[in-house]
């Protein structure tokens, strides 16, 4: 039998991700039944680059299920800094785990290691390319507040240009189809057209409307994606300064947003979001950090089992 | 006048630009067959001034795959018990492995050892590839 690996959001189908989400909501629900599952079981993380949430996330959805992990501890700093290929680390590691999750900072980087690797690998990220678990978290958050992943009103707000988060997630609610987009972003961070067109052909019914201004959009979505804009991303610090506050998630504009809306942000948040939204229960960014971990266990268990979930 | 005997049995490839025959016959192997073979350069040609050509004898059994990559005006012409069986051109491949370099510095294939590239055809009409890793456009 093939390796099944997870690499791209778009691996999975639609009625796969039904079927993935599925089973998370019951191990959401009944996390003790889950809690020996991967007993006996070894995951490996690999991560050629420093990401504390997302190998936490995945380290601890692991060990929510039974299983052992093996950290290294820095890959930059042994294996492949005396040379050796990742095509080599991955084969020698497959030998002593039964799961790989990988993150590296080049492009292409995981589908290359699942091509050499006997065990399911999971794609942690890799450079600009892809995230395919924060896309999983992010809509396993939406069907969990809003029982629905279909027909939605989605606010993007922030840095649309560069964020791989984003991308992910407009084409993964656009193959979904009848979704209404609305992308709030300066001219500067707005969503690259070709992320516009693959999103605009992958499913039917779904509009896309560029603005501006978060104020105006925020009465009518069902699901705010807040981004962090970086000063980076700007010629001069003036330009940042004037947008900045522009985007920044306020109390008092929450106000204006629907009461069943919900706001959502992968994290680390900055100052996009002041910390009085917290508190309002249509604040949702630290249960989506904690159902990242439910369907990274959920994912975890299909791949080490086949999707036989015999216990569910 | 050069002149090259007919083939009985074999492969003709016709139309190749000038000064890319050799590159072809390179890719092809052909310097390492046991069955003749004649390349023969700055052909007079009234379509394209001058072109290159490359005779295949006893043969008709080569995987020309890549050649529409390579060079996109190329005619294979067949050729058995001395007449022409059949004579076609060579489509852009839809898979093109090792062939093409990904000029994206950040995808791993510029950078794994083991990294093989792969290419596939996105759009037949501007010749356009993407990289199988990272997604990078390449136009041929």
């Amino acid at each position: 039998m093939q390796t099944r690996n997870f690499i791209n959001s778009l691996d999975l189908s639609p009625s796969q991700y039904d079927r993935l989400f599925d089973l998370a909501d019951r191990i959401n629900h009944a996390p003790a039944t889950y809690a020996q599952r991967c007993q006996g079981k070894v995951m490996a993380s690999l991560f050629y680059e420093p990401s504390t949430r997302t190998r936490l996330s995945f380290e601890a959805a692991m060990l929510r299920l039974g299983g052992q992990i093996l950290t290294v501890a820095d890959p930059k700093t042994s294996s492949a800094a005396k040379g050796e290929s990742l095509a080599d680390t991955i084969r020698t590691i497959a030998g002593y785990a039964d799961l790989i999750v990988m993150r590296h900072p080049r492009e292409g980087a995981a589908q290359l290691a699942g091509e050499y690797s006997p065990v399911p690998l999971i794609n942690g990220g890799d450079g600009a390319r892809e995230h395919p678990t924060q896309t999983l978290t992010d809509l396993f958050t939406i069907r969990t507040f809003l029982g629905r992943l279909r027909g939605l009103s989605v606010g993007l707000c922030g840095d649309l240009r560069y964020g791989r988060t984003v991308h992910s997630l407009i084409r993964a609610l656009a193959r979904l189809g009848d979704q209404r987009f609305v992308l709030i972003s300066p001219d500067e961070l707005r969503l690259p057209d070709r992320v516009l067109s693959s999103a605009a052909a992958l499913g039917e019914g779904n509009t896309f409307e560029q603005t501006a201004s978060m104020d105006e959009a925020l009465t009518r979505c069902d699901v705010l994606y807040v981004t962090r804009i970086q000063k980076e991303r700007f010629f001069n610090e003036e330009d940042y300064i004037a947008l900045r506050d522009t985007y920044v998630l306020t109390a008092g504009k929450m106000q204006q947003a629907k009461p069943e809306m919900i706001v959502m942000h992968p994290l680390p948040r900055v100052t996009e979001i002041e910390a009085n939204v917290d508190d309002d229960p249509r604040a949702v960014y630290f249960e989506q950090a904690r159902l990242g971990m439910i369907v990274r266990m959920a994912l975890i268990l299909d791949l080490l089992e086949g999707g036989d979930d015999a216990a569910g | 006048m050069l002149r090259v005997d007919r083939i009985e049995r074999g492969i003709v490839l016709d139309h190749i630009q000038a000064g890319n025959g050799l590159r072809i016959f390179d890719r092809l192997g052909l310097r390492d067959v046991s069955f003749p073979v004649a390349l023969i350069m700055n052909v007079r040609s009234t379509k394209m001034g001058r072109k290159d050509m490359i005779k295949i004898s006893d043969t008709l059994e080569l995987d020309l795959t890549m050649l529409g990559l390579l060079e996109p005006n190329i005619t294979v012409t067949y050729i058995d018990d001395g007449n022409v069986t059949r004579k076609e051109a060579i489509p852009l491949p839809e898979r093109v492995e090792g062939l093409i370099e990904c000029k994206n510095p950040r995808c791993i294939t510029t950078y794994e050892r083991h990294g093989i590239s792969v290419f596939t055809l996105v759009d037949r009409s501007t010749s356009e590839y993407e990289c199988a890793y990272c997604g990078e456009r390449a136009r041929m």
